[in-house]
């Protein structure tokens, strides 16, 4: 076996699968954006674009991940640096940070109403210590920022633990003498962060921004929980227009512009993280 | 560690293959009886003692009509019965067996709802399995604040707005609540009450004052209301916290309110408004695809869906009532006898209303929502001019019927061809 | 395997922090836990408590162990089978997707070959597409030949989902791994396969254990394409949650805690595993 035909040999199966139960089914969905009774249109577009909630649903879910992602990321790093410090206790922690990897965005989204909720916990604390009188309403459709915020919280809640879990597979594989000689030279705990670990784990950070953010442009369950139709996502409103409109063309084109947004994203994280070595994904 | 994994493996792989098995049951496809609690009433009560068994499976709606276009694509399929809503089982009027042939002999279904079953064709498309309608529920407590002179079952739109107002002055916050959440149905008491009752159209006069005038009220209404109201799907629940204490909604969507807490319910009539008590009742029928594995089987499901025991067992399970003339027993759950009374005082007071679902829109029946829910969500939560929006929205409703060439329906008056939008 | 390298522990102990910083570091950690733990502890109150409490204001936050709404669950007919469903098409999601996926990371990591870029880019496609739209066409595919309603057609479609994690987490994980310490492997006389086995795969079993862990946790979470696709061998979500958004209050909670429940006792499991590997990774 070569080193011509190993990698062909290696990603055969993979591609064969994606092509199979992904890209066939998709150039079927991607063709209906871009056709009206067999001939080649751009009107699903333009009826996409011109509805009066296309470009704040665009907004909306550009924003919310251009701000959960990164402080996912910090917090992530910051859980991650914890767990490299702990002795005894460390498999217990790394569990309970593990634990929302398990949980679903459904179920996310109604321990997050739950909380946040007129007679919710959060009320039910508020009042009992007597902060406030009656209780607060925060998710109404006034208070676009409070849903705003409540929307981060749960996804922070919910998604931080993958980008973790990559960072500290990615650690482990730093060769400790890294730091020792780190250590020699003089590097207090800060500079062996910023000079070690943070080059050290680049792949590991690229992966995980890269998953993140294109999961972050689909979010939707925890969304429609806690903000309804008031904070519109564009997942939201591709389910809208395919499942109560009935117009799967507009539908599939929604779905291309998350996918464009997608990619986008992804291009720039490649580019700006650059592995070293020609290791580039 | 490893070989445990691989016996593992190759143990999930060999029973992965084969564990599909023959399932003689009929499949009954809804996307009905969705919530829980009424999905384990309709397998333990409602479907059990059908010869043969029921695989009872409701659905959201994605899947719902994903795996009906995807059986209707293919031609053969799981499903046998299939039960929605009107609007849903006329997005697939193709796809299903004529039901004229199944033997209703004793039981006496309403001739309207025969009629809405026929999609305008000369085939029975589908029978007419519930219905049920929308009425206002409040808690007692709020009785008390009752405008003078107003009558709760019979009042009108401003004196539900001055209630509404007494409430959130007298008690401090706002106490009306809407379904206006992602599944709420809103939509419907715009066409089917608020715009008939000032219109008397539900779709002619989209855009007319007498409109203009309507959301208007609808606005004054809304600084009265709870704003937590664009979360609420189902008043029931806003109700029973104690967030809202005077509602409208779905009957089936207000029964646990009264389920758990008969005593601090009251039901009544929808408002009536200057051109009369609008209403729309809300019918869900039964189909079988032309895929179903054993069409026989499933026309016997339907007629046995017809049967008046069957019929009343429903009613228990679901909160919707019998299309039939089933007769209702005695021992009715709590939410059955104070939402039936108020559904009855609504469609036979003197000034009644009917508004219908809409008919011949096809696939395009929830654009036709969106209209409503637009101008809505332009108008009282977007703050836009309302002329403007309703002008805007006018011409989509326009479009959407001339696309579809469907003729007017009540309240609307008759038309030649598709329904005119003033 | 993992009893002698569980103990191994990171190098930097927490003795060369200053016992403010010491103090300091421990609220954090405490703080980084409870931030986890309460929303699963509220979610586990208002499961326990009976629907009046659910409804009820101001919350205690106290559980007044009322089974019912557990016990509702429970007792649904087919919830036995159903669950059998989703942990058989989730083992055989993560067999998959390792299977199919780990080959393709390692491949990316150390070749330089024409059509690369083209397959990273049909890989974070997958994942940048809302499924619910492909699965028409899937659910017509699997009708026409045959693979409907069966764990492994599930199983196939939620190992096109886990994919993308499998290729990415592993291909970042051998990247980290100096390519010298291979060669060094051959130099030694062992071929490709050898060395891949004795020096590279202990080294990379912490990214594929993580990665085998979202395969299982997607495949088990997932609700439309399963609602979809297995009509008579329904999975759990697809057999009682997918309508949770709109059952009464009281059974969401109840509905939310047994989607969870499950995932908490298998991360639970193979968590001294996973550890154990992160353990061994730490030369």
């Amino acid at each position: 076996m070569n080193s011509k035909t190993l990698p062909y040999l290696l990603l055969a199966p993979a591609t064969i699968f994606l092509v199979v139960f992904f890209l066939w089914p998709f150039l079927q969905i991607a063709w209906l954006a871009f056709s009206t009774d067999g001939g080649f249109t751009m009107q699903h577009f333009q009826t996409m674009a011109s509805n009066w909630k296309f470009w704040p649903t665009f907004w909306n879910t550009v924003i919310l991940a251009a701000v959960v992602v990164p402080l996912q990321l910090v917090m992530a790093l910051a859980m991650a640096q914890v767990v490299a410090k702990l002795k005894s206790t460390r498999n217990t922690v790394l569990y309970i940070f593990t634990i929302p990897l398990g949980l679903s965005d459904l179920a996310a989204g109604i321990i997050w109403l739950a909380i946040f909720e007129q007679s919710g916990f959060l009320n039910s604390m508020l009042v009992g210590l007597g902060i406030v009188e009656k209780p607060i309403l925060f998710l109404g459709y006034q208070n676009l920022w409070v849903i705003f915020i409540a929307v981060i919280l749960a996804e922070l809640w919910r998604a931080t633990a993958i980008v973790m879990v990559i960072l500290v597979s990615g650690m482990g594989l730093i060769p400790k003498e890294y730091y020792e000689a780190a250590e020699v030279f003089g590097a207090g705990p800060w500079k062996r962060f910023v000079k070690v670990t943070l080059p050290m784990l680049r792949p590991s950070i690229q992966t995980a921004l890269i998953l993140r953010t294109i999961a972050a442009f689909e979010v939707f369950a925890v969304v429609v929980a806690l903000g309804g139709t008031t904070l519109p996502v564009l997942v939201g409103e591709t389910f809208n227009w395919q499942f109560a409109l009935n117009d799967r063309n507009v539908a599939a084109a929604f779905a291309l512009v998350i996918l464009a947004i997608s990619i986008a994203a992804t291009l720039v994280f490649l580019r700006v993280l650059r592995t070293p070595k020609g290791a580039t994904l | 560690m490893r070989r445990t994994l691989k016996t593992l493996a190759i143990a999930a792989l060999a029973i992965g293959l084969t564990a599909s098995t023959a399932n003689a049951q009929v499949l009954f496809w809804s996307n009905q009886a969705v919530p829980v609690e009424e999905t384990q009433k309709m397998r333990e009560q409602v479907l059990k003692a059908f010869p043969g068994g029921v695989d009872f499976q409701p659905q959201e709606p994605g899947p719902f009509i994903t795996r009906i276009q995807a059986e209707t694509e293919t031609g053969t399929g799981a499903i046998g019965v299939v039960g929605g809503l009107y609007g849903d089982l006329a997005n697939f009027a193709d796809s299903w067996v004529d039901l004229s042939d199944v033997d209703l002999s004793g039981v006496a279904v309403s001739p309207a709802f025969l009629e809405l079953g026929k999609f305008g064709t000369s085939e029975q498309k589908f029978l007419p399995w519930m219905q049920a309608n929308y009425v206002m529920a409040a808690n007692k407590q709020a009785l008390q604040y009752l405008p003078e002179g107003a009558d709760v079952n019979n009042l009108t739109y401003d004196q539900v707005i001055a209630w509404a107002k007494n409430l959130a002055e007298q008690t401090g916050s706002p106490k009306f609540g809407f379904p206006a959440g992602p599944k709420g149905l809103k939509h419907r008491f715009f066409q089917g009450f608020l715009l008939p009752a000032f219109t008397g159209s539900e779709v002619t006069k989209f855009r007319s004052a007498e409109a203009e005038q309507a959301w208007g009220k609808f606005k004054e209404l809304w600084q009265y209301t709870n704003p937590a109201s664009t979360n609420y799907d189902f008043m029931q629940e806003p109700l029973l916290t104690g967030d809202v204490w005077l509602a409208f909604d779905h009957i089936a969507r207000l029964s646990e309110a009264f389920n758990q807490k008969p005593d601090d319910f009251v039901a009544f009539p929808a408002p009536s408004g200057p051109k009369g008590r609008a209403f729309m009742p809300v019918l869900a029928g039964i189909a079988v695809p032309k895929s179903a594995p054993d069409v026989a089987k499933s026309k016997e499901l339907i007629k046995y869906m017809m049967q008046p025991e069957t019929q009343v067992a429903t009613l228990l399970a679901t909160n919707f009532f019998p299309t039939t003339d089933a007769a209702l027993p005695a021992d009715l759950p709590a939410s059955a006898r104070a939402l039936g009374p108020a559904v009855q005082a609504m469609t036979s007071s003197p000034d009644a209303l009917p508004a219908l679902l809409p008919v011949g829109l096809g696939d395009k029946a929830g654009q036709f929502n969106q209209v409503y829910i637009d101008a809505f969500e332009r108008i009282v939560l977007a703050n836009q001019d309302v002329r403007q929006v309703l002008d805007q929205q006018a011409e989509t409703l326009r479009q959407l019927m001339v696309t579809t060439g469907a003729p007017c329906w009540l309240p609307d008056a008759p038309s030649e061809g598709p329904c005119p939008v003033e | 395997m993992s009893g002698a390298v569980a103990t191994a522990d990171k190098p930097r102990a927490v003795s060369d922090i200053g016992s403010a910083g010491k103090f300091l570091f421990w609220a954090g950690v405490v703080l980084l836990c409870a931030w986890v733990l309460v929303p699963i502890y509220l979610l586990a109150v208002n499961t326990l408590s009976s629907p009046q409490q659910v409804t009820a204001f101001p919350k205690t936050g106290v559980p007044s162990f009322d089974m019912g709404s557990i016990q509702f669950f429970l007792s649904f007919e087919g919830v036995l089978k159903a669950l059998w469903n989703s942990v058989l098409v989730a083992v055989l999601t993560m067999i998959l997707s390792i299977a199919i996926g780990a080959p393709a990371g390692y491949a990316l990591s150390r070749f330089e070959f024409p059509g690369k870029a083209t397959f990273r880019m049909l890989v974070l496609m997958t994942r940048a597409f809302p499924l619910p739209l492909l699965a028409l066409p899937i659910a017509v595919m699997f009708i026409r030949i045959g693979l409907d309603d069966t764990p492994i057609g599930l199983a196939l479609v939620h190992t096109t989902l886990a994919i993308p994690f499998a290729v990415l987490i592993t291909f970042s994980i051998f990247s980290g791994i100096p390519l010298e310490l291979e060669e060094a492997a051959w130099t030694l006389g062992c071929n490709r396969l050898q060395a891949f086995h004795k020096v590279v795969l202990p080294l990379v079993l912490p990214g594929i254990t993580a990665s085998a862990i979202f395969a299982f946790t997607i495949s088990w979470n997932e609700v439309f394409a399963a609602s979809v696709l297995t009509v008579q061998n329904r999975t759990l979500t697809a057999f009682l949650l997918q309508s949770l958004s709109v059952s009464p209050l009281h059974l969401r909670f109840a509905g939310g805690a047994a989607l969870v429940i499950p995932a908490l006792i298998f991360i639970f499991a193979v968590r001294k595993y996973m550890f154990a590997m992160w353990g061994i990774a730490n030369r």
